[in-house]
């Protein structure tokens, strides 16, 4: 009998059911494990999450998590995060109110005739060239997830990318309004 | 007023108003038993860390006060995980001081080291890794707030020796807004729209049932909810974790819903046009088979929790209340269901057709389990406090021993932790010193964390232990029997190794033995005349008998097993 394959991980960027949690949560150690942690005991998949200091205040942090509502109903999750102490606020944006960006890097090996079709591509997605030695170029766009999607299956056509996606931050639209669980 | 961290911390204690600490002492904590000697602060030297871990579960249950272990770092720390996961599941306020490493040792992997903070961190509603003698006082105010309010649950706090070995000036926070959560917000207002709503269910209801849980003795919500449910003429089912919360003898009550409940409080369930859940989550062992469990139900949910509002089972009304302020807000609005008097006439017929059953004993013995649990209550005091360990004498202590106050049975519910009644009936004394206590424990369960008997038996603690000896692992025996074509695999135990009543002797406790009814009755009279050293008996019992009513693991609640001498009748 023959092992099952082991999983190689999916490649779809967007799951079809996605909300984007934006949290405040305290600038502690440990609060990133918390939150990990929370979400890998109940089965709650999280899809991209990105980090940093909170605009106002040293005293916390803002939590960017895009959530896989298939995986759990949406309120299971947020209440579930709410019961965290460290959690401060919760703001539960949906994608169609949702401004959301990503930064995406790709350093891209090229010779003489891949060069100018990568330029092309680059200038046609509206990427940028942040570097740039004889036998590469590293490829950048800050872009919708959408747009980064695209790049990336685009670059799919040359050998031996490395490619970096930061996961998104994303802010309400303006405009639109967006759940504030306090 | 300079103090070192660890009189910082024992005078935090008394500060909150501990009476006792359940511990051991170790390396990493040695600086905080130091002050501890001039301390007003009992302190109970248990003879393992998970027996202090269930013994402050044990007080904190009958008292309904948060309960208090201490210990060191490394494996003292992970000894006391079981009873934290513990009183994770059960919703038990409970504070955890753990010694650990200098914090210039943490991450080098120092001698006893061990990261209890990542360890509990799913296991704890919170827990905190003390970072400066200073922050020591408001860590421990904190713990207890966080311990003790909302959802109960238990709280760790991680010393480093040297916190504990520097000094501070004095101080204690003096309100909430010192503690430092601005993440915690414990108290919700009561939505009126949904109290209406819930009103309104509850007056077009023909068929209302009061699924009372766990969260009703946490909210102190006995008196408010016979209140209601004299008022309402509402049937009464009370949870495993809930039982206490309404007496047994009230003519309302149904008994114990689920897996081994009775017949009239599961099929109530089961037909029932209105759940009113009171503090309960739907758990497995209460459910059956989710999708067909209470399939007509509308449910009115109330809890502290909102994440538990649609884990289980989606709400038609949700409140997020405790418990006793959810009953007064149904009394004030005058909430009254439909005439019950057709749906008490069914349900009655059911009680009467298949009431909790087993057969007599042989006078010759073995002794009954059931029977065994009767004749202690029969000559128990009011008021006597029950705890257990985990298995079917656990399930027969909760169907046949007769509850009529809260915070009077104590056991593991959401864990299912073997050995938690020796040590969790010390605590349960030490907290209630004017109430006999009882263990009703299984052979297997005793085996676990007998040596707490020691404990008892130095620090002055009298409490009974009634060993319902079948020689087996008697739940797993008796799924093996039902489910596995009676291959018994790893089950059996011996009746006579160990000798129990040497065992008992050897910890300075009076060991007893009790074969057929007549022993049964002496031994017990026996046990009762003894209040001043713990008491061990040894009751022999049919290892066949088995826990009905059933319902099997993953089956419906509508195929509940009645008790084989009532099969046939259905």
């Amino acid at each position: 009998m023959t092992p099952p394959e082991p999983f190689l991980g999916d490649t779809v960027h967007t799951p079809v059911r996605h909300h984007i949690l934006s949290v405040l949560v305290e600038n502690k150690a440990g609060v990133l494990a918390r939150i990990a942690g929370m979400f890998a005991r109940r089965g709650f998949n999280i899809y991209s999450l990105a980090v940093a200091p909170a605009e106002s205040d040293a005293r916390f942090s803002r939590v960017t998590i895009v959530v896989d509502a298939e995986s759990a109903p949406l309120e299971q999750i947020v209440g579930q995060l709410d019961k965290l102490v460290n959690v401060v606020a919760i703001t539960d944006l949906s994608p169609q109110d949702a401004l959301e960006r990503e930064l995406l890097l790709a350093t891209v090996p090229v010779d003489d005739a891949s060069r100018g079709r990568l330029l092309d591509l680059a200038a046609g997605a509206g990427a940028s060239i942040v570097d740039v030695d004889g036998a590469a170029l590293t490829v950048m766009l800050a872009g919708t997830p959408g747009a980064c999607d695209a790049l990336e299956r685009s670059l799919e056509s040359f050998p031996d990318v490395e490619l970096h996606r930061t996961g998104r931050v994303a802010l309400p639209r303006l405009g639109r309004t967006a759940t504030h669980e306090e | 007023m300079q103090l070192t961290g660890a009189q910082a911390l024992i005078k935090s204690l008394e500060q909150q108003g501990v009476d006792t600490v359940f511990g051991l002492p170790g390396g990493a904590i040695l600086p905080v038993y130091d002050p501890l000697l001039d301390s007003s602060l009992r302190h109970i030297l248990v003879r393992h860390e998970q027996g202090a871990g269930h013994m402050a579960e044990g007080y904190a249950q009958a008292t309904g006060r948060p309960g208090v272990a201490m210990v060191t770092s490394g494996p003292g720390a992970t000894n006391i995980v079981t009873p934290i996961t513990n009183a994770h599941m059960d919703s038990t306020p409970l504070v955890v001081i753990t010694g650990q490493v200098a914090t210039a040792s943490i991450g080098l992997d120092a001698f006893q080291e061990c990261d209890i903070t990542g360890i509990t961190m799913g296991v704890t509603k919170h827990n905190f890794l003390v970072q400066s003698a200073h922050e020591l006082p408001r860590a421990v105010a904190a713990a207890f707030h966080l311990a003790t309010t909302g959802r109960p649950g238990p709280v760790l706090i991680d010393v480093p020796k040297d916190v504990a070995q520097s000094t501070m000036d004095w101080w204690y926070p003096a309100t909430v807004d010192e503690y430092d959560l601005p993440g915690y917000r414990p108290t919700i207002e009561l939505d009126e729209d949904d109290l209406d709503r819930a009103v309104a269910l509850i007056a077009a209801s023909r068929r209302p049932v009061l699924y009372v849980g766990g969260g009703t003795l946490k909210s102190r919500a006995s008196a408010e909810l016979l209140a209601f449910a004299e008022r309402t003429r509402i049937p009464v089912v009370t949870t495993l974790m809930a039982r206490g919360a309404f007496p047994d003898s009230h003519h309302q009550h149904l008994g114990m819903p689920g897996m081994h409940g009775t017949y009239a409080a599961v099929i109530a369930m089961q037909r029932s046009d209105l759940l009113l859940t009171l503090g309960a989550r739907f758990d497995d062992r209460v459910t059956g088979r989710i999708a067909s469990f209470a399939p007509d139900a509308k449910v009115v949910h109330v809890d502290i929790d909102r994440a538990e509002f649609g884990k289980i089972r989606r709400p038609d009304v949700a409140l997020q209340t405790d418990v006793a302020t959810a009953l007064r807000a149904f009394d004030q609005a005058g909430a009254r269901p439909q005439p019950l008097d057709d749906w008490w006439r069914e349900i009655d017929e059911w009680r009467e057709r298949y009431p909790l059953t087993y057969e007599e004993p042989e006078v010759d013995g073995p002794l009954r389990p059931q029977h065994v649990i009767q004749a202690i209550a029969e000559t128990a005091e009011s008021g006597t406090i029950v705890a257990s360990g985990v298995g079917q004498h656990q399930m027969w202590a909760a169907q046949y021993w007769p509850f009529e106050e809260p915070n009077t049975w104590i056991n593991s519910g959401g864990a299912g932790t073997m050995g938690f009644g020796v040590p969790a009936a010390i605590g349960a004394k030490v907290g209630r010193p004017d109430r006999t206590v009882w263990c009703i424990d299984g052979d297997g369960c005793f085996q676990m964390t007998a040596q707490e008997l020691v404990t008892a038996r130095s620090e002055g603690i009298p409490i009974k232990v009634a060993i319902l000896n079948n020689a087996y692992l008697g739940m797993v025996r008796q799924w093996q029997e039902m489910f596995y074509d009676e291959r018994y695999s790893e089950v059996y135990l011996s009746p006579d190794l160990p000798d129990y009543v040497k065992w008992a002797e050897a910890m300075g406790c009076v060991g007893l033995r009790a074969t057929n009814v007549k022993e049964m009755a002496d031994v017990i009279d026996e046990a009762n005349a003894i209040t001043d050293v713990p008491v061990v008996i040894d009751f022999r019992t049919d290892a066949s008998e088995k826990v009905f009513p059933m319902v099997p693991a993953g089956a419906s609640n509508d195929d509940i097993m009645v008790h084989p001498s009532q099969r046939g009748a259905r």
